[in-house]
């Protein structure tokens, strides 16, 4: 049985090699506002996160994860370039029964630099992968930043991106939404009757035909959706091709150095992928320059798309063989997450956390 | 003593107990009707709990009672893994609600979930916050828009007269149970046409958790054999 003073010993160690590699310990509170978390992560948090309420703050959230804290305390009073390492208990609620952890500790390591991106990703990944080394991990690697590239290049109207934007992170309603552009998936029929009825009368005129006006979205907010839709059914479907390479890109699975080929092919078909590429290019020099083999690290174009964080470019994890534990370690790039919380301001930054309770089971502690 | 809850007043309990008369086991209050106290009849070592019927998931999952009487919807709602601490013994036909979600009549633009999720969208850039929908299911709700990938939305919390929200300016669209629909009708609200988030209808539920000794287990077969059941593995 791993005893929690083992778990600690494991996390003090890991802790010490991440100071060891420049990094500085910070604090975060174990109780935060709520409102932030869900501001970000949305409802589905609530369901993950266990919620409390205090009498003068409101609603309060067990701290589920330290990369809120670490880039809020960051974004208020930090160095620019800084690194930065954490330890402490985090927070989950399971909802189903079982041995899943409701409270562990994890170790973190977070950089924040605007120097060399691909340099600090690879560097990330190499230290994790180095104090893991004797596990026999897994590792597992995507890049959401090609991704979001694709989308982004997509010969279609800017309203059809965002909303595929918005959903990178919820694979699902992605996948439907790409579909109807790509006219793969028919149109529902209350859009189509809804569209018929607005060809004859002004969305006015319809919303007062439907009755008597109730709630907060007032009738310009409804009229405008309603001009949207005509737009839309107006928009040509993505064309096939361009369709095609979407549709491969989200199952692409390789090593990491195939991969890296295979999106060079596919780049003169899709051009605005092309700085995306590069990057990931130059990333994998910089992990091969840190003792990593790309010739067999996996690479996944989707990966992290379901992790419930805003990773927006590199990401990352470390697995066990038994497909039942959760990842021994994971991580990625979220610059984006730096721009919300920022306000105004923003700041490239990469990071991960190790979960040393996983450690200590799987060295038989 | 093998302690079965059932609804303690009302429309419920009423039909509660006509579904064990027709199958050869009376129930019945005790004392005048405002005692929470009953009986049964016909059968030995069965003890009647009188109970909310929003607290019946809570004591079987507590295993202080060994069957009881409550909604689809309130044990799903109620409890995590609800199927890992409860068994259905039978759908008893009567109760029938759907769980769904409605908006305003006068949103033309909104028909289905998809049409939900990008109104929200529109409505959190242009007011600031995330759509707001009211409710007493929230984990019913939650896990179906999270699994449909509905992002920006937040549910309120409501206990009651929920259609009423929307009026109120509290909540944009509501998630409910309705029958009818005439309540929803009255309050100028619809229900998205692929919303049906579950069908639920008053069931007879046992507890896992409860203490099955030899005597209770030997008067669960007798009863279940009196209603027709089949006896579950234990």
């Amino acid at each position: 049985m791993t005893t929690k003073s083992a778990i600690r010993a494991q996390a003090e160690t890991l802790f010490a090699a991440f100071r060891a590699a420049g990094a500085v310990p910070v604090d975060a509170d174990i109780l935060l506002p709520a409102e932030t978390l869900l501001d970000l992560y949305g409802e589905d948090i609530r369901a993950r996160a266990y919620v409390t309420s205090d009498p003068l703050r409101g609603e309060m959230m067990l701290r589920p994860d330290f990369t809120v804290p670490v880039v809020q305390a960051h974004m208020a009073h930090g160095a620019d370039p800084a690194r930065y390492c954490y330890m402490g208990e985090v927070f989950r609620k399971q909802d189903h029964l079982g041995p899943r952890a409701s409270e562990y500790l994890q170790v973190g390591f977070e950089v924040f630099d605007r120097a060399a991106p691909e340099l600090a990703d690879a560097q990330v990944f190499a230290l994790f992968a180095r104090l893991l080394s004797d596990l026999t991990l897994r590792p597992a690697t995507g890049d959401i930043g090609i991704l979001m590239a694709a989308v982004r290049g997509l010969s279609t109207t800017d309203r059809r991106k965002a909303a595929l934007l918005r959903h990178i992170w919820r694979p699902k309603r992605f996948r439907a939404l790409l579909d109807r552009f790509a006219g793969r998936a028919p149109m529902p029929e209350a859009r189509i009757t809804l569209l018929d009825r607005l060809a004859q009368d002004t969305p006015e005129a319809l919303i007062a035909a439907a009755g008597t006006f109730t709630g907060l979205r007032a009738p310009e907010e409804i009229a405008a959706r309603a001009a949207a839709l005509i737009e839309d059914s107006a928009t040509a479907p993505i064309a096939a091709p361009e369709a095609a390479l979407l549709y491969d890109l989200l199952s692409l699975e390789a090593p990491a150095q195939a991969a890296l080929t295979h999106l060079r092919g596919i780049t003169p078909l899709l051009p605005a992928i092309a700085p995306a590429v590069e990057r990931f290019a130059t990333r994998l020099e910089a992990l091969n320059a840190n003792g990593i083999d790309t010739m067999t690290l996996p690479f996944q174009a989707s990966h992290g798309r379901t992790s419930l964080e805003y990773y927006d470019g590199f990401v990352f994890s470390f697995h066990a063989a038994d497909p039942t534990l959760p990842p021994v370690a994971s991580g990625g790039r979220y610059d984006a997450l730096t721009a919300v919380l920022g306000q105004g301001r923003s700041i490239p930054a990469v990071g991960g956390v190790i979960r040393p309770g996983l450690v200590t089971a799987l060295r038989g502690g | 003593m093998l302690k079965i809850g059932v609804p303690s007043k009302g429309r419920l309990q009423e039909l509660t107990f006509q579904w064990f008369g027709n199958h050869g086991v009376t129930m019945r209050q005790t004392g005048n009707d405002r005692e929470y106290s009953g009986a049964v009849d016909g059968i030995d070592g069965v003890e009647l709990v009188l109970l909310s019927a929003g607290e019946i998931p809570r004591e079987l999952s507590a295993g202080r009672i060994h069957l009881g009487v409550t909604g689809t919807d309130l044990i799903r709602d109620k409890l995590a893994d609800w199927d890992r601490q409860v068994t259905s013994l039978a759908p008893l036909g009567f109760g029938h609600a759907d769980l769904i979600i409605a908006v305003p009549a006068v949103w033309i633009d909104v028909d289905t979930v998809d049409d939900l999720d990008a109104a929200a969208s529109a409505f959190r850039a242009a007011h600031g916050f995330r759509l707001r929908i009211a409710t007493k299911y929230h984990r019913l709700v939650r896990d179906f828009l999270t699994a449909q990938g509905v992002a920006d939305y937040q549910l309120v919390d409501s206990q009651g007269a929920t259609e009423g929200t929307i009026r109120n300016l509290t909540a944009e669209a509501v998630a409910d149970i309705t029958s009818s629909g005439e309540t929803l009708r009255a309050n100028h609200l619809k229900i998205l046409s692929d919303a049906l988030i579950l069908q639920s209808q008053a069931e007879l539920f046992l507890s896992r958790q409860a203490d099955w000794d030899a005597a209770t287990r030997s008067t669960l077969t007798d009863l279940l054999r009196r209603l027709s059941l089949p006896v579950p593995a234990l």
